[in-house]
């Protein structure tokens, strides 16, 4: 019954990212809801590709620059984490939303000792981005929005 | 780690036996002259020597001449200053009959070695450098005397290009137009911040190679115009490192890592999509634009007449306590002259293409990952996290790092190439707290962990991994001794 209404609400949550392609609606990111993951697909100009992981649907956005964007979406249709790789990072700005200020302030409280990979571990917020030139590897979560049974490791 | 393959020139030699005039029944038959080793740089002094053959009691005795450089009357040659390789012509004359000569040619090449240095950086009263490999490179306006030496300049294997702190540079360095005749800006991001500014034309001068009117990045702070597009600051987390030297940490960087150029394909009309990283400043805001390769900034090594392939950095070994300073050697080439031959070092290439471009394989307690990369712009090693490696962590002034009591002891990973080639690299991680205690720049021991690492894990052997190692770092598409680039060697 409750594997029933979980497919449901992943249908659900399907039919959303379809009606919102054919809508405009707002900008939204890491932390928000479903929806927000085809404003990303038109901001990035990308191409989507989404698999249903039952716990949870990945969304991959691949943009021209060959860079891949992955969201995670939750049953109850958030957006608890985001990864990314490429040649360049992503527009963070727009991908973590309302924690991409939270994410700066916490780096610039960061006493740098030397050249370092980007690390931030705060309770509400986990955003990492290493990597160099040509190369960059990054993910962002917010701990509280993981669905039951998903791993972090899973946000890759 | 110099292995000198002396090469013995012998000149062509004059035989003028049948016209050869006689002082006192005696006749010089023939003068053959000898210098080595070749090639030699510039400056180098080599001694030449002539041995005469004749009839009688003859004169042994010569004069000599050169083409370029300068010779005394020993043979002792000073090699002229060249920034490509030039070909000298050495002849000693009899000094009995001037009409019987031999010559003897020797390469001259470019200098192509400087200092390295690891010290605490280039404002120590403010900030004291971790871990960072600095040299001097100097700037010229095109094809002027107009030139400033910047010191303190970040060597980076994990970009490619030179990017100088506009507020270091002391002379007016004209900007480069894009295809429009509109003056370009870029936007370069690296592994912790952001890097904002005009990207200018400067006759750039290392050790004793030349690149000749090649873009530079001119980093300007967000005080100064043009502003920093939103498109470029969202693209970090981290600070506009324009800003200052202490955001830098740097008076400037130089990038000498794989790539010839710091975008390539992906920011021309190829891509078919403007990536946000060379900007039209024409109008306000900037506005993203295509650049042709011979636009973009690039690893100014590639305009090397001579050592154009790649790079070797040598750092001496440093204790697990670590050093206050260092003193190593930055040899630019690979394979190319005498002091930068691969000899023993193993070849790891990279990818030059997909998503982990420039990256090799590091394998830990029997898993691989594949997103590993040696990087002389980072300082430490970071890798992995705590519940994979169990090495216990501290935070130091809101920064997670490794902080085992006292140390790790010998840690043991696998670092593979897209060639297949493999290797062990042994290391420990001491205390960081400890280490940063010390004061010290230097520190062969520094660790930290990336949150959330398994998986995606990966392994940033930077400047810590160096010590002790020659390490090459070879060019995309540029022929070596190992193989064309890109690849790192060690």
């Amino acid at each position: 019954m409750n594997r029933h209404v979980n497919f449901l609400v992943r249908m659900s949550i399907l039919l959303l990212c379809g009606l919102a392609i054919l809508t405009s609606p707002a900008w939204a990111v890491l932390g928000d809801s479903a929806a927000s993951v085809l404003n990303d697909q038109a901001r990035m100009k990308g191409t989507l590709r989404s698999v249903d992981m039952k716990a949870y649907v990945m969304h991959e956005i691949t943009v021209p620059s060959g860079s891949v964007v992955r969201e995670y979406v939750s049953p109850a249709g958030a957006v608890f984490g985001v990864a990314w790789e490429g040649q360049f990072p992503p527009d963070l700005r727009q991908l973590l939303g309302p924690y991409y200020e939270q994410a700066r302030q916490a780096e610039q409280q960061q006493e740098r000792h030397g050249r370092a990979p980007i690390s931030i571990e705060t309770p509400g917020l986990v955003v990492q981005q290493t990597g160099h030139a040509r190369s960059f590897h990054g993910q962002a979560y917010v701990p509280q929005l993981i669905p039951q049974g998903v791993k972090s490791s899973d946000i890759r | 780690m110099c292995r000198f393959k002396l090469l013995l020139v012998v000149g062509s030699v004059l035989w003028l036996a049948a016209c050869g005039s006689s002082n006192n029944g005696s006749t010089v038959t023939a003068v053959i002259a000898t210098c080595f080793p070749s090639p030699i740089q510039s400056s180098q002094l080599i001694t030449c020597t002539a041995t005469v053959t004749g009839t009688g009691v003859f004169m042994s005795t010569v004069n000599w001449t050169t083409t370029a450089g300068s010779i005394n009357a020993s043979g002792v040659f000073t090699a002229p200053v060249v920034t490509e390789p030039l070909s000298v012509t050495i002849t000693a004359t009899s000094t009995q009959n001037t009409a019987v000569t031999g010559t003897a040619t020797i390469i001259i090449n470019p200098v192509n070695s400087q200092p390295l240095t690891v010290d605490a950086g280039p404002q120590p009263q403010t900030f004291t450098a971790v871990n960072e490999a600095f040299t001097s490179v100097t700037v010229c306006v095109p094809n002027s005397s107009t030139c400033q030496t910047v010191d303190h300049v970040l060597v980076d294997t994990g970009s490619s290009g030179l990017r100088l702190l506009s507020s270091v540079l002391t002379i007016p360095l004209p900007q480069e137009n894009d295809a429009s005749g509109n003056p370009l800006d870029e936007c370069h991001i690296f592994l912790d911040g952001y890097a904002w500014g005009p990207v200018s034309l400067a006759d750039i001068s290392v050790a004793g190679e030349i690149a000749a009117s090649a873009a530079v990045q001119v980093m300007i702070p967000d005080s100064v115009s043009p502003a920093v597009p939103t498109t470029c600051s969202s693209q970090s987390i981290g600070p506009n490192q324009g800003n200052s030297v202490t955001a830098l940490r740097a008076n400037g960087v130089i990038g000498l890592g794989f790539f010839q150029h710091d975008c390539g394909v992906t920011c021309t009309t190829a891509n078919g999509s403007i990536l946000p990283v060379y900007f039209d400043c024409s109008t306000s805001p900037c506005s993203p634009t295509y650049v042709t390769l011979a636009q973009q900034v690039p690893n100014p090594v590639t305009m090397f007449s001579l050592d154009n392939n790649g790079v070797l950095m040598f750092l001496p070994s440093v204790p697990s306590g670590g050093v206050s300073t260092l003193s190593g050697t930055l040899i630019f080439g690979i394979g190319t002259q005498t002091n930068n031959a691969l000899q023993s070092a193993t070849v790891y290439t990279v990818p030059d293409t997909g998503a982990n471009m420039g990256d090799i394989t590091t394998k830990f307690n029997g898993v691989s990952y594949p997103s590993s990369f040696i990087d002389s712009g980072s300082s430490g090693i970071f890798f992995l996290d705590n519940a994979t490696t169990g090495i216990p962590t501290c935070t130091v002034q809101n920064s997670l790092w490794y902080c085992p009591i006292p140390s790790t002891g010998n840690l043991s990973a696998t670092n593979q190439g897209t060639n297949g080639n493999q290797g062990v690299v042994n290391f420990s991680i001491n205390n960081a707290n400890t280490l940063f205690n010390t004061g010290y720049s230097a520190f062969s021991t520094l660790g930290a962990p990336l949150v959330s690492a398994p998986p995606p894990g990966s392994f940033d052997w930077g400047l810590a991994f160096f010590f002790g190692r020659d390490v090459f770092t070879a060019i995309e598409n540029m022929p070596t001794p190992g193989g064309p680039g890109p690849y790192v060697a060690y």
